[in-house]
């Protein structure tokens, strides 16, 4: 039988593969282990309705960030138009369900090929521009593909949106929360694998590369210019499946809700996380959802009560302003997000008493 | 004394130790040098005293540092900056988008509203090579004029006590005796004190006074630059020769022992 060891307190890799292991203890291995029984065996059915559905809501958040930081995280470069490429998905599989008829787990990774093909378009400014001139350029992109999903009427219906058939597996037809609860975080999980172990690869050390010096990167053979494509096309793909997933869960799509507004809250998910940490984005998928949904509960709770309703005044804006004042407090006393939080938090046991 | 060093230690990050009780005393007037292999901790004893030490997440977790009688230690760079202890950082970083003059005018930034004409006609003197680029943009200029400029511009701050890091790095052997000669004349005509963190062991103690060596984050030696030049274990380790003279092989045990001895 294997030896189980604790965390060391300090960095002993000592080779390669010991580097790149996931799980650094079998610990780690078994909480993981852990966290996913209480996840799939427990939440769904101990969970009211409504707090299914914002679980369901952070988990197709988090596919989203998850490819978000990919492109942000760990290549260095941005895209303002992340919630535009969500909507592309949305549509991408609507069009597919509707007009082809093509089945839900067939629709579901095209619609994310689609996107991806949309994002390595709106990634191609890219080469020659960087950090606060590539974001304006993907704004850009944000608008085109708004406009496009409003009046490009033969494929979208333009403002009437479009109405999908149930998804159905093998068969197996999904409706209501729970069955969606499966489907989405199995999908989270999926694509959350895939995300650790391209880091791995040495695509991934090649987006890092490019990230931390690019003239550097260049100078040791690595192509900037296509890893920066593919580093766009693979966080479109993430941001195509989970609006693929999303149209399927709300079942009726209009463009409205993939604005500007959406591409700045996966941002702020990338950011608050912690950028270039997988855990980051969940972290800050959880953390900005909760918020909103916590704001608005919040809120409505104020505005039933006795005294404020007499006095006529309005509370709403109040949940805007508290929303901005929180990931305003997040970044100046934790600027690297959750992720470094929660590491400190590890470490401090791993090194107490003597952490030097 | 204008500077004492009490037995620092320095923590990056809260877990990463790098000075682990370093003490130096800096008279008035003088050259001190501080030598050392890579990641010994001498810019981490620079950045300890100019207060820049804060921006890259370390602090001074024990012992205090006094200058003219006052207690710095952790204090912010932009004060310490104005009781006139200039650091000139290592790698040299002008301003690249000013020009040459301009960025020697940024050195008067900490006493503004006063004439700087007869400052930087003292810098142009000690660098005539200045004078030359005067209205070129410090980005277009090359690696030994940007020496020369962060040092003349740290010297239009009228600094009381200078701290060079590295001033040789990366610059032709021509070069480097040149702008050490001209800290040493700097040195002897303006009466400035100077801490000099070198590599070049060989010019460093040529021009200072006093030197110091440090070994993983501790202070290993110290006297009077005669006396280190003269010191055999310097002479094998810094300067590289044996202390016959040869070239040292490293097959040679004993001198490894030696140096194990003191690390």
């Amino acid at each position: 039988m294997k030896k189980r060891v604790f965390h060391p307190c300090g960095n002993y890799h000592e080779n390669y593969a010991d580097q790149l292991k996931v799980y650094e203890t079998d610990y780690g291995r078994c909480f993981a282990a852990a966290g996913l029984i209480v996840l799939f065996g427990l939440s769904p059915f101990v969970a009211s309705p409504y707090l299914l559905y914002i679980l369901n809501s952070i988990g197709i958040a988090a596919i989203a960030a998850i490819g978000l930081n990919i492109l942000i995280g760990y290549t260095g470069q941005i895209s303002l138009g992340h919630g535009a490429f969500f909507g592309v998905g949305a549509y991408g599989a609507a069009f597919l369900a509707t007009r082809c008829e093509i089945p839900f787990l067939l629709s579901v990774p095209a619609a994310g090929l689609i996107t991806a093909l949309v994002g390595l378009i709106f990634g191609l400014p890219s080469s020659r521009l960087k950090g606060l001139y590539l974001t304006i350029a993907t704004l850009a992109g944000q608008f085109i593909i708004e406009y496009v999903l409003v009046h490009w009427e033969d494929v979208t219906k333009g403002t009437m949106g479009i109405t999908l058939p149930r998804a159905n597996i093998f068969g197996l037809e999904i409706t209501g929360d729970i069955p969606f609860f499966y489907v989405i975080f199995l999908a989270l999980l999926l694509m959350l694998w895939l995300a650790v172990n391209l880091m791995r690869t040495k695509y991934g050390r090649a987006f890092v590369a490019i990230r931390d010096n690019d003239r550097a990167a260049e100078g040791m053979g690595i192509p900037i210019f296509p890893y920066k494509l593919l580093a766009f096309a693979i966080s479109s793909f993430y941001a195509g499946v989970a609006g693929a997933i999303w149209a399927y869960y709300t079942v009726s799509i209009t463009a409205e809700p993939f604005n500007l507004g959406l591409s700045v809250e996966y941002i702020a998910m990338v950011i608050i996380g912690g950028m270039g940490n997988m855990s980051g984005a969940i972290f800050g998928a959880v953390f900005i959802t909760g918020l909103n949904e916590l704001l608005r509960w919040a809120i409505d709770l104020m505005m039933n009560m006795g005294m404020v309703t007499q006095t006529g005044l309005n509370l709403a804006p109040l949940r805007e302003f508290v929303f901005g004042l929180v990931i305003v407090l997040f970044i100046i006393f934790e600027p690297r997000g959750i992720a470094e939080v929660w590491r400190i938090i590890r470490s401090s046991f791993r090194l107490w008493p003597f952490s030097y | 004394m204008l500077l004492a060093v009490n037995n620092i230690s320095v923590v990056y990050s809260d877990v990463i130790q790098v000075l682990k009780g370093v003490s130096l005393s800096v008279e008035k007037g003088k050259i001190i040098s501080l030598l050392g292999s890579n990641g010994s901790g001498k810019t981490s004893t620079l950045k300890a005293i100019s207060g820049l030490l804060k921006p890259e997440n370390g602090k001074v977790t024990d012992g205090e540092i006094i200058f003219q009688g006052r207690s710095i230690q952790n204090q912010s760079p932009e004060i310490i900056t104005r009781m006139g202890i200039i650091q000139v950082l290592e790698g040299r970083q002008p301003f690249k988008y000013l020009t040459i003059e301009e960025n020697l005018r940024v050195g008067t930034a900490i006493r503004p509203n006063k004439s700087c004409k007869d400052d930087l006609e003292m810098v142009y003197n000690y660098f005539p090579a200045l004078l030359a680029r005067r209205r070129a943009r410090a980005g277009y200029c090359s690696g030994g004029e940007l020496q020369m400029l962060v040092i003349g511009r740290a010297l239009m701050a009228k600094p009381e006590l200078l701290l060079l890091d590295e001033p040789s790095l990366g610059l032709a052997p021509l070069i480097v005796r040149e702008i050490f000669g001209i800290i040493k004349k700097i040195n002897e005509e303006q009466g400035a004190t100077i801490v000099l963190v070198e590599q070049n062991a060989n010019m460093a103690l040529q021009i200072a006074h006093y030197g110091y060596v440090m070994e993983n984050g501790k202070i290993v030696m110290e006297g009077r630059a005669e006396e280190l030049v003269e010191n055999p274990d310097i002479k094998e380790f810094y300067l590289g020769m044996a202390a016959s003279g040869d070239m040292r092989a490293y097959r040679d045990v004993k001198s490894y022992r030696r140096r194990k001895r003191w690390l």
